[in-house]
């Protein structure tokens, strides 16, 4: 006699389907998604670098992608609102996950070695933290102009300028380009390991690309407002 | 400590008196599953570095018999590591300092005059029943919400009648070596059960009797997994490095390709 599945038995409450597993794979593919846009916002930053006019003029065409078919900001709101979705998407997971870790181990250890894990993959809770509040910062002062000395009037690129002069904000600017970097260096390498396709023979290689793609973009980002901070973009 | 634990090489008549070493351990102890615990100081001297780890705590646990005062509990069988029993925490690593379980980490990985710090497992899944021995009965449960396959048991079949290619049949074997000793959960930052739930999952999903039930196998198991309380995996990569049979990162990637498949088919677990 052979039992096999009861396939009566499939359907079940909708809350099962949020185990674990579940929220990795929301993180992973929100993770995914801004990753992706990241790439764009560093090919768009680099623009400084052909002056204040061409930048300019990419926030603007940035406002206007698909007009006339599409009316006003409609592609730039599309964008943010999938953005926003993935970064709300991205805190529940993380927020979940870390409650259900800390409830795992109510009692810590006396003593406790780590033997494999990474700077990177220790940071990424608080490092996730700290990268949100830059990212609200970096709303209010570049997209908003509400902490910027050219305020919410002044071109783009002056906005740029004025913020990046300022060693303190290039500074906290800094330091979360390389929080982001290592959040991506774990994180690029573990949404492989959750969607499931990695393995041992893959394994070097996806490390090797999320080190590459962390390192390409904390480079690529530290290049605009280090060339501002030392009058090299002006 | 007098007693006198020489190796049968030192024994030889006119050999010189090799002397071992003397330690200080600091162990949890803690009388009951509910009860507050707390780290004691011990001293232990002339240990052999050929005893093993177990057996330097029966040295000390003779030493507390003949003082009077309670042993320490802790979990072992068949001190062959393979039974998976005698997990602790060594140093602040999951069974000390080479990657073996504890019964056959040998005091030769030690130096005359270490204080060494011995904790249980520590996961809200596995309660402490005393001192160093933990309730690990979480994982049967795990095993039993699919970590089998349905087969009706009797004569061996012909061997030859379902093939198997030698890749899976490696992968399925390495996964199988698994012995459910707890390491992954005590090693890992979020007390995730995810390398010792994947390694069943590979070891019965990469064979062909393993197939009938594939998709409600990981689906059940990670679902009873997260019941038990354990944490999420975050692929750091400690369960992997701590293993003592060194299961590999890879069969979580193949556990989550598996389950998310499974959840995509339509599986659910059952409640």
């Amino acid at each position: 006699m052979v039992t096999v599945t009861d396939s009566t038995q499939r359907r079940t409450p909708k809350a099962a389907k949020t185990t674990s597993v579940f929220k990795k794979a929301v993180m992973a593919i929100s993770g995914i998604i801004l990753v992706l846009y990241l790439i764009a916002h560093m090919i768009g930053n680099l623009k400084a670098f052909a002056g204040a006019d061409e930048f300019n003029h990419y926030s603007e065409w940035l406002r206007t992608i698909g007009n006339p078919a599409l009316p006003g900001a409609t592609t730039l709101w599309l964008i943010r609102i999938i953005l926003l979705v993935a970064v709300v998407a991205h805190i529940w997971a993380a927020v979940s996950l870390w409650r259900q870790a800390r409830s795992a181990r109510p009692e810590r250890y006396v003593t406790k070695k780590a033997v494999a894990q990474s700077y990177a993959s220790r940071t990424m809770r608080w490092g996730g933290v700290i990268i949100l509040a830059f990212i609200i910062f970096h709303l209010l002062d570049l997209t908003l102009g509400a902490v910027n000395a050219e305020g919410s009037d002044g071109e783009p690129f002056d906005r740029m300028l004025a913020s990046f002069q300022n060693p303190v904000v290039t500074l906290f600017y800094a330091i979360s380009v390389i929080l982001v970097g290592m959040h991506l260096r774990h994180g690029i390498w573990s949404a492989t390991q959750t969607l499931g396709q990695s393995n041992r023979r893959r394994e070097v290689t996806v490390n090797y690309a999320a080190t590459a793609i962390a390192t390409i973009l904390t480079v690529g980002f530290l290049l605009t407002p280090f060339s501002i901070l030392f009058g090299l973009i002006d | 400590m007098t007693l006198t634990q020489d190796g049968p090489r030192s024994g030889a008549a006119g050999a010189p008196e090799k002397r071992g070493m003397n330690l200080t351990l600091r162990i949890w102890r803690q009388q009951g599953p509910t009860v507050k615990g707390k780290m004691v100081t011990y001293k232990v001297t002339d240990i052999s570095p050929d005893m093993s780890f177990l057996e330097m705590l029966d040295v000390l646990n003779e030493q507390l018999i003949l003082q009077g005062d309670d042993p320490v509990a802790f979990d072992h069988d068949c001190r062959e590591g393979i039974c998976g029993m005698c997990g602790v925490m060594i140093n602040g690593m999951a069974h000390g300092p080479q990657q073996t379980t504890t019964c056959q980490l040998h005091m030769r990985s030690f130096k005359d005059g270490d204080t060494i710090d011995v904790e249980p497992w520590r996961a809200s899944a596995f309660p402490v029943v005393k001192d160093l021995a933990v309730d690990r009965r979480a994982f049967d449960r795990i095993i039993q919400a699919g970590g089998y396959i349905s087969v009706p048991t009797g004569t061996a079949p012909e061997a030859h009648a379902t093939p198997v290619p030698k890749k899976d049949a490696d992968n399925a074997f390495d996964a199988a070596t698994c012995i459910g000793c707890g390491a992954c959960v005590a090693a890992c930052p979020n007390a995730s059960s995810m390398l010792f739930t994947a390694a069943k999952v590979t070891h019965l999903g990469l064979l062909p009797q393993g197939q009938p039930e594939r998709d409600d196998r990981v689906v059940n198991m990670v679902a009873q997994q997260d019941r038990e309380g354990f944490g999420g995996c975050t692929n750091i990569g400690e369960c992997s490095a701590a293993c003592p049979k060194g299961i590999s990162m890879e069969t979580i990637s193949r556990l989550n390709h598996d389950l998310l498949g499974a959840l995509r088919a339509g599986a659910r677990p059952k409640s």
